[in-house]
């Protein structure tokens, strides 16, 4: 019989998971690439498809980059938990006889480390193409640095519930896109403070409290979601 | 009215398991016990439900009613002991194809518990996999690629398989490699819930399950 230390083991089922799942990605740099494109691409026809005023391009600045990261975060989505789910690896995970939640939690972390940090880092320069104004840029970067996990976790909900469909286009979009709308509001309403001058200490902690809150509840209900579509 | 109490000595039991899909019934009032060291042929033809008893069984599948059993105690109160004994290999065998053989078990053996990599590459040289650790799984074959999910057979310290046509794909060394696996298994304790279609030749008796009867 075999002593069971529960925290331990569930910890590193986590890294292991983590590891395997960055490995997965960096073997696939290439498809990866494909959403960080989509933002870059999209963003930069804005100035060419509206104005190239700086005054006008200003307003819509960052109203533009947040809805094209949301839609760059959904674009990636999909390398979640398809491919496991096609392989036969998701039964081994559901087999596991450690927490789901740690598993889960660690392919969420992954997703957002190879698909959310780079739309993050590559904000300065949209920002720029942008005409964001100079004092906007930190809020801007904490509110996606904050928010690009959020959209992470939330998405992670929309694909395990979908992942069993055969073509899921539409539908992941529309259980995703409405369950983003808060973080796309407090993202945006931070950085206008911050444009405005005004302290911006107040809408980050909100989206602070958003992202503890899906970090607890996220994984659990993908988890469940993903007990149904394998059934 | 049979009695709720199963017999205590049996490592998995199962009770008045029933089950339907799309309409059609699958099998109902399933009743068996399998003890340590026997094998449970489930038998049927295509589409009577063997795949579906096996996936619920393990617990992936909860579209039944009844009650299973894992040394007298319900696995619904008392899953976390049961997959720790429990090795399942389906008909998607769990391999990723671009991870390499050495990776995808470092990942899939570690999910039940702790496991050194030399473990799994001499399980890998075992199963003649020896020089394919490290290339990535999409340049295998697909036997190959089935002897690499059966090496986790060799590493797990799964009491109890459960394996869906484990002997597909694999070539007459394979096959023979297999049942050797299974012998040693059964002789060590071990229990076995295995479909297949290839006629098994082990050193223990075979308890049938024809799920065309129910």
């Amino acid at each position: 019989m075999t002593v069971n230390h529960p925290r331990a083991d569930g910890f590193s089922a986590f890294v292991v998971t983590l590891k395997r799942d960055l490995l997965v990605a960096f073997k696939r740099r290439n498809d990866l690439l494909n959403p960080l494109m989509f933002f870059f691409i999209v963003v930069s026809l804005f100035p060419l498809g509206i104005s190239p005023e700086r005054e006008e391009l200003a307003e819509i600045a960052i109203g533009v980059l947040w809805v094209c990261a949301l839609l760059a975060s959904l674009l990636s989505l999909d390398n979640l938990y398809r491919s496991d789910y096609e392989d036969g690896s998701l039964e081994l995970l559901l087999l596991s006889p450690h927490a789901l939640y740690f598993m889960v939690l660690a392919k969420i972390l992954s997703h957002w480390l190879v698909s959310g940090v780079p739309l993050v880092l590559l904000s300065p320069l949209l920002g720029y193409m942008l005409a964001l104004p100079a004092e906007a840029y930190p809020a801007m970067i904490g509110s996606l640095l904050l928010g690009t996990p959020i959209l992470s976790l939330l998405g992670s909900i929309g694909v395990a519930l979908t992942v069993s469909l055969g073509s899921r286009g539409l539908i992941l979009a529309m259980i995703i896109l409405p369950m983003s709308v808060p973080v796309l509001i407090a993202g945006t309403l931070a950085v206008g403070q911050a444009m405005d001058g005004n302290p911006v200490g107040g809408h980050l902690a909100i989206m602070g409290a958003m992202l503890a809150l899906a970090i607890s509840m996220a994984p659990l209900a993908s988890a469940a979601a993903l007990r149904i579509s394998v059934n | 009215m049979p009695s709720d109490s199963p017999p205590p000595a049996a490592m998995l039991s199962a009770r008045q398991l029933h089950c339907e899909r799309d309409d059609r019934l699958l099998f109902q009032e399933l009743d068996f016990d399998l003890g340590e060291g026997q094998v449970l042929q489930v038998k049927g033809s295509n589409g009577s439900g063997k795949t579906t008893l096996l996936r619920i069984l393990c617990g992936l599948n909860d579209n039944f009613t009844g009650n299973i059993y894992w040394f007298g105690q319900a696995v619904a109160r008392h899953r976390d002991e049961f997959l720790a004994s429990l090795l399942y290999l389906g008909h998607r065998v769990g391999v990723n194809m671009v991870l390499s053989p050495l990776e995808n078990l470092r990942w899939a053996c570690n999910l039940q518990a702790p496991t050194s990599d030399e473990k799994i590459v001499r399980a890998l040289e075992k199963l003649d996999l020896r020089g394919f650790e490290d290339s990535p799984c999409h340049n295998l074959s697909a036997g190959q690629k089935q002897r690499v999910s059966l090496a986790r057979l060799l590493v797990s310290p799964a009491r109890l398989w459960v394996l869906d046509e484990p002997f597909t794909t694999l070539d007459i060394y394979g096959v023979a490699a297999l049942e050797e696996l299974l012998a040693e298994h059964v002789s060590a304790g071990g229990s076995v819930v295995v479909t297949t279609h290839h006629a098994l030749s082990v050193n223990t008796d075979i308890q049938y399950l024809n799920l065309d009867d129910s």
